[in-house]
C-alpha cells in the first residue's frame, strides 16, 4: 500500500510537471496570448503592393500595436491587395482620414502596417476602408530606380 | 515451387506483419475500460516509463538548447542577426527537434525496457498462464504500457523543449550576453500557438503511440528465448527509429 502511494504520488508529480511545461511553452515562448482583446473591430485598406506582408503581422500606431492583419486577398478586378486589419475596439476614436502604409521594421524586419491618424471630426467604424495608403518599399525596385537615375545622370554630363 | 513460396513468402512477410501489428493494436483498445483497476495500473506504468525516463530528458533537451544556440549564434553573427537566435531555436524545437529527439530518447530509454519486459515475460510463460486464467494479456499487460506511452511523450516532449529554451537563454543571455528583452519577445513574436506548437503536440502524440505500438507488439510477439527478446528490444529500437523519422516527414508535409 505503501509502496503504491509512492508510485502514484511520482506520477501524479510528473503529469503536473509535463502540463506546467506545456503551460509554461504556450505562454512565454510562443505568440499565444498576445492577440489584441476580444473586442475588435475591422477595417481594411488597398495597396498596390504589400511586399511580404504576412497574416497576424501587426498594426501599429506610433509604433504600438493596436492590432493584427486578418487577412490579405487580390482584388480581381482592379489587382490590388486588399488587407483586412482588426483593431481592438479600446481604440474606436481613429480618424476617418487615416493613412496606413506598409512599413519594415529595423533593416531586414517583419512588414508591419503603421497607422498615421488624419485630423477628420468622423471615426473609423467597423467595416470601413482606408483611401489614403502607400505600398511597401520593394528593395529590388528602389535599387533599379537608383540604378537608372545613376546612369541618366552620368549621359547627362 | 519451394522456391518460390519461400519469395512470396518474403514478400508478403512484411505486409501480414504490420496487419499483425494493427490487428494486435484493435485487440489491446478494444479493451479500454475507464475502471479504477485500469486507471491505476496506467498511472503506475506512467510511472515508470515516463517519470523515470524524466531525467535523461531534461538532460538531454538542456543541452540540446545549448549547443542550438552556440551553432546558431554562430551562423547569425555573420549576418549581423545574432538576436534571432531564440526565434531559430524556438521553431526549431517545437516543430522537429523537441518530438522527434524525444520520441527517439523514448525509444532508446522506455521502449527497449517494455520490449524486454514483456519478452521476458512471455518467454517464462506468465502470458500463458494468464490465458489459462482466463485474463487477456494484450489488455492486461500490453494496454496500460501503450496508453502510458501515449500520455508520455508529449508531456516529455513539453519537458524536453522546456529545458531547451532554458539551456538557450543561459547559452544566449548567460554566456554570449545577448539581451534578454529581446530574446523573449523574438520568441512571443515570432512562434505561433497555433502553427509551431500545436502542430508539435500532435507529432509527439503521433510518435508516443507509434513507440508504445511497436514496443509493445515486438514484446508480444518475441521469440521466448533469451536470444528472442534480445533480437525483439533491438527491433524495437531499429524500427521506432525509422518509423518516427517518416513519419516525422509525412506530418511535416501535411501540417506547417
Amino acid at each position: 500500500m505503501r509502496a503504491n502511494y509512492k508510485v502514484e504520488l511520482a506520477s501524479g508529480i510528473f503529469l503536473l510537471l509535463g502540463i506546467a511545461a506545456l503551460v509554461w511553452l504556450a505562454t512565454r515562448a510562443t505568440d499565444y496570448g498576445q492577440d489584441i482583446g476580444e473586442d475588435t473591430y475591422t477595417i481594411s485598406a488597398r495597396f498596390s503592393n504589400v511586399g511580404d506582408l504576412r497574416d497576424r503581422a501587426p498594426v501599429k500606431i506610433g509604433g504600438v500595436t493596436v492590432g493584427l492583419v486578418e487577412s490579405i486577398s487580390l482584388d480581381p478586378v482592379s489587382f490590388e491587395a486588399v488587407v483586412a486589419m482588426s483593431v481592438d475596439s479600446r481604440f474606436d476614436e481613429i480618424p476617418s482620414d487615416t493613412g496606413a502604409s506598409v512599413l519594415t521594421s529595423g533593416v531586414l524586419g517583419d512588414r508591419y502596417i503603421g497607422l498615421e491618424p488624419g485630423g477628420a471630426p468622423d471615426m473609423l467604424q467597423d467595416g470601413d476602408e482606408l483611401f489614403i495608403t502607400q505600398s511597401a518599399l520593394v528593395l529590388e525596385q528602389v535599387i533599379g530606380k537608383y540604378l537608372f537615375n545613376a546612369g541618366k545622370s552620368e549621359e547627362e554630363k | 515451387m519451394a522456391a518460390e513460396s519461400t519469395v512470396m513468402a518474403r514478400l508478403t512477410g512484411p505486409v501480414s506483419e504490420a496487419g499483425r501489428c494493427l490487428l494486435f493494436l484493435l485487440r489491446m483498445l478494444s479493451g479500454i475500460r475507464p475502471r479504477a483497476g485500469q486507471v491505476l495500473s496506467v498511472l503506475q506504468q506512467t510511472y515508470l516509463i515516463g517519470a523515470r525516463s524524466l531525467v535523461i530528458i531534461m538532460i538531454c533537451g538542456f543541452f540540446v538548447g545549448m549547443v542550438l544556440s552556440l551553432q546558431a549564434i554562430n551562423a547569425l553573427e555573420q549576418f549581423g542577426a545574432s538576436d534571432q537566435v531564440s526565434l531559430l531555436v524556438g521553431k526549431s524545437l517545437f516543430r522537429e527537434l523537441g518530438p522527434v529527439l524525444t520520441a527517439l530518447l523514448f525509444a532508446g530509454r522506455a521502449g527497449t525496457s517494455i520490449t524486454a519486459e514483456i519478452g521476458l515475460m512471455k518467454a517464462t510463460n506468465q502470458l500463458e498462464a494468464m490465458e489459462l486464467m482466463a485474463i487477456d494479456p494484450v489488455q492486461r499487460v500490453a494496454l496500460p504500457r501503450f496508453l502510458a506511452g501515449v500520455i508520455s511523450v508529449p508531456l516529455l516532449t513539453a519537458m524536453f523543449s522546456a529545458l531547451a529554451i532554458l539551456g538557450s537563454v543561459v547559452f544566449a543571455i548567460g554566456v554570449m550576453g545577448l539581451d534578454a528583452g529581446i530574446f523573449w519577445s523574438k520568441l512571443q513574436n515570432g512562434v505561433y500557438f497555433q502553427k509551431d506548437f500545436v502542430g508539435g503536440v500532435w507529432k509527439s502524440l503521433v510518435f508516443g503511440g507509434i513507440v508504445s505500438l511497436v514496443a509493445v507488439y515486438f514484446g508480444y510477439s518475441a521469440k521466448p528465448t533469451g536470444a528472442g527478446v534480445g533480437t525483439a528490444t533491438t527491433n524495437t529500437v531499429v524500427l521506432s527509429s525509422v518509423l518516427i523519422l517518416v513519419f516525422d516527414f509525412i506530418m511535416t508535409s501535411f501540417l506547417f
